[in-house]
């Protein structure tokens, strides 16, 4: 099944980067998508590298370690592991590939040494994000399939997700050889392949819209590639046309809703009419504001999806009512 | 359930209050913070008082509305029209690089203070570094104060990945700069190994050299020479940052957490909460923004029966979208209350007010004073 939302294109890609301004619901969304991509037996991996343990708390899990592990079954039989990268445990780890640095290595990242070397140059940390990223995105088992069917990365927000991904422009500061040199290329290749998107999250309002526009043109510019466009916490629309649109420009038949309440046999007092017709104007107003920044959002050109907005708040319930719409819209 | 309502935080009675000569907002990223700080501002300017909002990264448009599009990393006043008081509102956004070059030439002679800007490792710092954002809204801070030129100056915080990185960051960053680390690592670049026996183990050498491979040797001597530059510098520094610190907990200063109705921001506010009790500094109380409170008076189930039951009937569709509606808005406000109820069974003693949500967006100053006039229940 080919989907307008969901083209042949990123079905087929391996990985998954999840971006959007803060705020916008980022690691509801990437969750959601890893779920549904893991729908029907699949496995899939959900990454996140800004050490807020966000993945933990959605799952109501206790901390993740520095290690893939089972979090959550997809419906139909699927499986979703986790991984919370550690900057600094994945530097160790590049280290104890080339160099036996043994019990110094733990003493050196007691005194700081580790994130002495990552803040001296700042695009150490992203490459080796990315690096360890690459290396879950390739890896295959013993019969040569991979290991994950694909891999959903909670990235850093919009403001700083072209930075984060232009491994090509942190590695101007890093040495021009050495072991770090040469993995970094193979990230360089992935990210810039048709195997990854990089997928924004935004709300229906002015400015995450606005920030996510931005976002796609930096992400051309970069010669990255811009996924889907997912619309977070979409509230549908009670009122249809012409009521909404005098609605939120504050004129609302006062007399046809008194009439409509008398007929469903509801007596109430003036001030709580008068509280319906303002939170009608309230929620026409805001349908307004939705619908304008759907139609800048079309401007993208991009393939887009929607999340509804889950009134109850996101627990893991809501979480697979999410799953269920992102699969209805062809995401698999 | 009156008795467990939180304590009403009023931000009126703050701003107006002639003592109160430093705000600082905080919470997560996109909770508004920035609208806060910008309408708290304001809110004191109409009340009579001189103020001043240090911004951070404001929205464009709400930029433009302050005038900050202009350069210069000092405070210009904002034409405020015919607001109720006689005060002002000035306004800036922070250039974090300015401000950190102006530090150097503070603490420094020019020659040398040249040689720093044009070193390789200075432009990293002074524009990537991870708490560069924060340390220099903090330094900014002290130097408005210094000036004594506002009565009241309301700052905004950094978009930290976290709330907290925001009292940590410039500390850390002037333990990084003074740290032995750089010494150690730098001194091979330097000394060509020599005079590196006596302070390293066979283990850091070898790490040493592991992290040259890594970032380069040139990386290391431009390091090692900054932080040479540096070195006379240090205690100003040092002073400095110890000073703001201080500021910060002084009498006149007063924390505003800002948080959203959702669980990370609440989370994140309470973190926040406990940590300021933690270093002795003064909280005023919490705001939560964009919140939805019910208007009318009518039983979510007893609006979806009626909704119900006008179902099919074509001459009320009005009533029954209105009545659902209602209905949707008593369950969001029963949500948001719910998280609210979380922070507030931990944390008593903490003042709230929520601010009903502006169905549009926020990017002019009438409606800053219609966010004032809610953040102040007014």
């Amino acid at each position: 099944m080919i989907s307008a939302e969901w083209p042949a294109e990123l079905a087929r890609a391996r990985l998954h980067v999840v971006t959007g301004k803060g705020g916008t619901g980022k690691t509801t969304a990437a969750a959601a998508l890893a779920l549904a991509l893991a729908v029907g037996g699949r496995r899939t991996l959900l990454v996140e590298v800004e050490a807020r343990q966000g993945i933990a708390q959605l799952f109501d899990q206790p901390p993740l370690p520095y290690e893939e592990k089972r979090i959550a079954v997809a419906p139909g039989g699927g499986e979703l592991r986790a991984l919370a990268i550690d900057p600094d445990a994945a530097l160790m780890e590049y280290l104890a590939m080339f160099y036996n640095l043994g019990f110094a290595g733990r003493t050196l990242r007691r005194m700081g040494a580790i994130e002495f070397a990552t803040t001296l140059a700042p695009g150490l940390r992203d490459v080796l994000l990315t690096g360890k990223v690459k290396e879950c995105v390739g890896r295959t088992d013993s019969t040569g399939r991979h290991v994950y069917d694909a891999v959903v990365l909670d990235a850093p927000p919009t403001g700083r997700i072209v930075r984060f991904l232009d491994v090509t422009k942190a590695m101007a500061d890093l040495a021009k050889v050495g072991p770090i040199r040469s993995q970094s290329e193979g990230v360089v290749r992935l990210l810039h392949s048709e195997d990854t998107v990089v997928h924004l999250v935004t709300l229906l309002e002015d400015l995450p819209v606005q920030e996510t526009l931005d976002a796609v043109t930096e992400l051309d510019a970069a010669d990255l590639r811009p996924g889907a466009v997912i619309r977070n916490r979409v509230r549908p629309s009670r009122l249809a046309g012409r009521a909404l649109t005098a609605a939120a420009a504050g004129r609302v038949d006062e007399e046809r809703i008194r009439a409509g309440l008398a007929e469903a046999g509801l007596d109430l007092k003036p001030d709580v009419v008068d509280g319906l017709v303002a939170e009608t104007v309230a929620h026409a107003t805001r349908a307004k504001v939705q619908a304008a920044a759907l139609t800048r959002l079309d401007e993208a050109g991009l393939p887009s999806l929607e999340l509804p907005e889950l009134t109850g708040g996101v627990d893991l319930g809501g979480l697979y009512e999410l799953v269920e719409a992102l699969t209805a819209q062809g995401v698999r | 359930m009156n008795a467990r309502r939180p304590p009403q935080l009023d931000l009126d009675e703050l701003v107006g209050d002639p003592g109160t000569r430093v705000i600082v907002c905080c919470g997560s990223g996109g909770v508004g913070k920035t609208t806060t700080a910008a309408a708290l501002a304001l809110r004191a300017a109409d009340q009579g008082r001189c103020a001043a909002v240090l911004t951070i990264d404001p929205a464009r448009r709400l930029a433009q509305s302050l005038g900050l599009r202009e350069l210069g990393n000092h405070p210009h006043r904002v034409a405020t029209g015919d607001g109720p008081g006689s005060g002002e509102l000035h306004a800036m956004m922070l250039d974090m690089r300015r401000t950190f070059d102006e530090m150097v030439y503070a603490h420094t002679s020019q020659e040398r203070a040249a040689q720093i800007l044009a070193n390789p490792f200075y432009q990293t710092i002074s524009s990537s570094f991870s708490g560069t954002q924060e340390y220099m809204a903090m330094e900014k801070l002290g130097q408005l104060v210094a000036a004594g030129r506002w009565d009241l100056i309301v700052v905004d915080t950094p978009p930290s990945r976290s709330a907290l990185d925001f009292l940590d960051a410039p500390q850390r960053m002037a333990s990084f700069l003074d740290g032995r680390t750089i010494r150690l690592l730098s001194a091979p670049a330097r000394a060509g190994g020599r005079g590196f026996r006596k302070l390293a183990t066979a283990g850091f050498g070898l790490f040493a050299k592991a992290v040259s491979t890594i970032i380069g040797g040139q990386l290391l001597k431009d390091a090692a020479a900054f932080v040479q530059a540096f070195d006379t510098m240090f205690g100003g520094f040092r002073e400095r940052a110890k000073a703001t610190y201080e500021l910060l907990r002084a009498d006149g200063t007063a924390f505003v957490v800002v948080a959203s109705p959702e669980p990370d921001a609440l989370r994140e506010a309470a973190y926040f909460v406990d940590r300021l009790a933690t270093e002795g500094m003064p909280l005023a109380g919490l705001v939560v923004n964009r919140t939805h409170p019910v208007l009318a008076d009518l039983p979510a189930p007893r609006a979806l029966a009626a909704a119900e039951a006008l179902e099919g009937n074509r001459a009320t569709p009005l009533a029954a979208a209105v009545l659902r509606l209602h209905a949707d808005r008593v369950e969001i406000a029963e949500r948001e209350r719910r998280l609210l109820a979380r922070f507030c069974g931990a944390h008593p003693a903490v003042p709230v007010v929520g601010v009903p949500a502006l169905p549009g967006d926020v990017y002019d100053l009438d409606s800053l004073r219609e966010i004032g006039r809610r953040l102040t229940g007014s």
